[in-house]
């Protein structure tokens, strides 16, 4: 278009019916990123393509559903190899010379293990249990739990538990919000989270930027994360919480620290994050006190020794190549629980070429994990939680049976409260009002609805894994664990089989 | 006798501007309450009575507020402008003589002169009485417009609040 650089174009176009279009100008007040104009000279509301990133903010907006947003019809010269997106990417290196960045999870057609996998149901030589008439658990216990149990009786001869058991998360539903620090996400969506965590009984993840103080109420419901920038980390902070988490690494970016621009620091971040307004705040891609296990563990009970001893600790790794001995030294390191947050999983903002080629999915993470700690006899002194695109309850029933004690879910709870997948949660500038600062635009997000519809995922979800569950026979998840009998796999090679430690169908 | 005071408030921090309550408002007060005739077809102007005032981040919508003592019913010099029993504010427009009192001395900017076939007449709030939920609150996608249905004080009994978020 006039103007722009002749090496721009569209993704998306904005189609827009003028039979319908009552130009109430509802679209150009929602967009955020400058795709809709209103021309008074013709009366009409117009749009620039080349500016919509396919949010479709004004579709769910307008009030006659005269837009409809399409992907763009022109097309490039066929090619097998060179994909529209790849040219695209490459015309704006050439322009801008910077990295490309992106946010949300890897969208690359990679194998998705979970729909390779499928689940056993109960036929009449063991019968099914109906979840509507017989009682059916799902509350997981996260943390460290004893080699053995010792009992003893006292004077009244009643029996009693010697063996102290060390502090353990109690979760009604085993999945838990991922950590998304503020910065990243406003202070509603925060609330949200929080109030619905607290509704169904489960944890919440504040993410690396601290907790604001109007949440400490929720702090029984907080996991609170230490990571490499320390932002928002100080002693109030670990005594509110539930648990605390050592961040490591994130499926969408391992090895690579985090950026919130200076742009975003408010006054409340600022106060939160404990840094100046406007400055950036830079968490380093490595804990420069961590370069060994040894390291790890002297974090880790400097944690416990801060709350005295009266809190798990948790170890948030990427699902890397050697994740297995990573995880078997956390697990030695002190670590209660252990999360492996898998190639999938999303991000605020990450270079785009990280976030589609690096680290390792999730299901066969899981499953070699859980294989190398039980191997090793230190299955009981972790839990595990696998985090990074579980979508349905199908995948966390999936997760649970491969090895993992509980779930986390963050792509998964911004979609409940409207998020589309556009992934330019790195421009602040979110129309749907989940990862922007802007205060117009985060009024979009009302707190109150949002956790109203976090809670119903998770009541839903549940409902499922008590159905699942209950077609298995099975009565309690943490009967499930581990239970990987229960999965068969379909079109898989015998060395996936093997790794994820699953028969093939039929067998 | 028994007065139930049903009032519209809006919530300043969940507005975001988006002015759907104008167009369901339109929508409502137009003769076939359909929102592209209402637009685009129709003979009448669309026009709706609730106004979303911004300002920066700020904005909420803004119509009658049915005063308990209103001063356009003061200032009405036809006695167009009544407080009904169930304490809404209504205008008889059959009355109106468009003298524009109303307007001036509304302290909201809540009532506005609408010309319908030819005819200018005060035009304010109805709450609309077609409706169990006035449009503009139930188009709300954000929750920023509450309907209270409040019994009035000095009554002997008061029921449950009900209150419809829209």
């Amino acid at each position: 278009m006039l103007y722009d650089s002749v090496f721009v174009f569209p993704n998306f176009e904005v189609e827009r019916n003028y039979e319908r279009c009552i130009v109430c100008k509802a679209c150009v007040q929602q967009c955020t990123f400058d795709a809709t104009f209103y021309l008074p000279y013709r009366g009409r509301v117009v749009s620039k393509d080349t500016n919509c990133v396919g949010c479709r903010r004004c579709e769910a907006i307008c009030p006659t559903g005269a837009i409809k947003i399409r992907r763009y019809q022109g097309e490039f010269k066929e090619n097998a190899y060179w994909t529209p997106r790849d040219l695209k990417d490459l015309y704006k290196q050439a322009e801008q010379g910077g990295v490309i960045l992106t946010g949300g999870g890897n969208d690359r057609p990679y194998p998705i293990y979970w729909d390779h996998i499928l689940l056993d149901a109960c036929q009449v030589t063991n019968p099914s249990i109906d979840p509507l008439r017989e009682p059916m658990e799902l509350r997981t216990y996260l943390g460290r739990k004893p080699d053995r149990v010792e009992i003893e009786y006292n004077d009244e001869g009643e029996p009693e538990l010697k063996t102290r058991i060390g502090p353990n998360l109690v979760a009604e539903v085993p999945v838990i919000f991922a950590p998304m620090s503020y910065g990243a996400l406003n202070l509603n969506m925060h609330r949200a989270e929080a109030a619905a965590a607290k509704a169904m009984g489960t944890y919440w993840n504040t993410g690396e930027g601290g907790l604001h103080r109007e949440l400490y109420p929720y702090g029984d419901h907080t996991i609170v994360q230490v990571a490499s920038g320390r932002f928002g980390v100080h002693a109030e902070y670990l005594q509110v919480s539930a648990a605390m988490e050592i961040k490591i690494g994130q499926g969408a970016k391992p090895g690579i620290g985090g950026h919130l621009p200076g742009g975003k620091v408010d006054e409340e971040i600022s106060k939160t994050r404990m840094i100046p307004v406007g400055s950036d705040a830079l968490s380093p891609a490595p804990h420069h006190d961590i370069y060994s296990i040894e390291d790890l563990r002297q974090l880790i009970y400097a944690l416990k020794e801060a709350t005295n001893y009266e809190k798990p600790v948790s170890v948030k790794i990427a699902a890397v190549h050697n994740v297995a001995a990573i995880a078997s030294g956390i697990a030695r390191a002190g670590a209660d629980i252990i999360v492996l947050d898998g190639f999938r999983g999303g991000t605020g903002a990450s270079p785009a070429i990280v976030r589609d080629n690096v680290g390792i999915p999730i299901e066969m993470a899981l499953a070699a994990v859980d294989q190398r700690l039980r191997d090793e006899g230190i299955r009981n002194w972790v839990s595990i939680i696998a985090a990074g695109g579980i979508r349905n309850s199908g995948d966390v029933i999936k997760a649970v049976a491969l090895g993992a004690d509980a779930v986390y879910i963050g792509t998964a709870a911004l979609l409940a409260v409207g998020c589309t997948l556009c992934h330019k949660c790195y421009t602040g500038k979110c129309a749907w009002g989940i990862t922007t600062n802007d205060p117009y635009i985060a009024k979009r997000l009302n707190p109150e609805i949002a956790a109203e519809r976090l809670t119903n995922l998770l009541k839903a979800w549940a409902h499922e894994m008590k159905e699942m569950l209950g077609l298995m026979g099975i009565n309690a998840i943490e009967s499930l664990r581990g239970n990987r009998l229960r999965l068969r796999a379909v079109g898989l090679t015998r060395e996936e089989m093997d790794i994820l430690g699953i028969l093939p169908a039929g067998a | 006798m028994r007065q139930i005071k049903r009032r519209i408030y809006p919530i300043e921090e969940n507005c975001m501007g988006c002015r759907l309550c104008e167009v369901a408002c339109a929508v409502e007060h137009s003769r076939t309450k359909d929102p592209i005739a209402a637009f685009l077809e129709e003979d009448w102007e669309p026009f709706s009575h609730t106004v979303v005032e911004m300002m920066g981040p700020i904005s909420f919508s803004l119509s009658c507020r049915h005063c308990d003592e209103p001063y356009c019913v003061e200032a009405c010099i036809s006695g167009a402008l009544r407080v009904e029993d169930d304490g809404r504010v209504v205008v008889y427009e059959e009355v109106c003589v468009a003298c524009g009192m109303c307007v001036v001395s509304c302290p909201w900017g809540a009532i506005k002169p609408r010309k319908r076939n030819g005819v200018v007449k005060a035009a304010k709030c109805d709450l609309c009485p077609d409706r169990e939920v006035p449009a503009c609150v139930a188009a709300c996608p954000n929750r920023a417009l509450i309907f209270d249905t409040a019994l009035g004080p000095g009554l002997e009994k008061v029921e449950e609040e009900e209150i419809i978020e829209g």
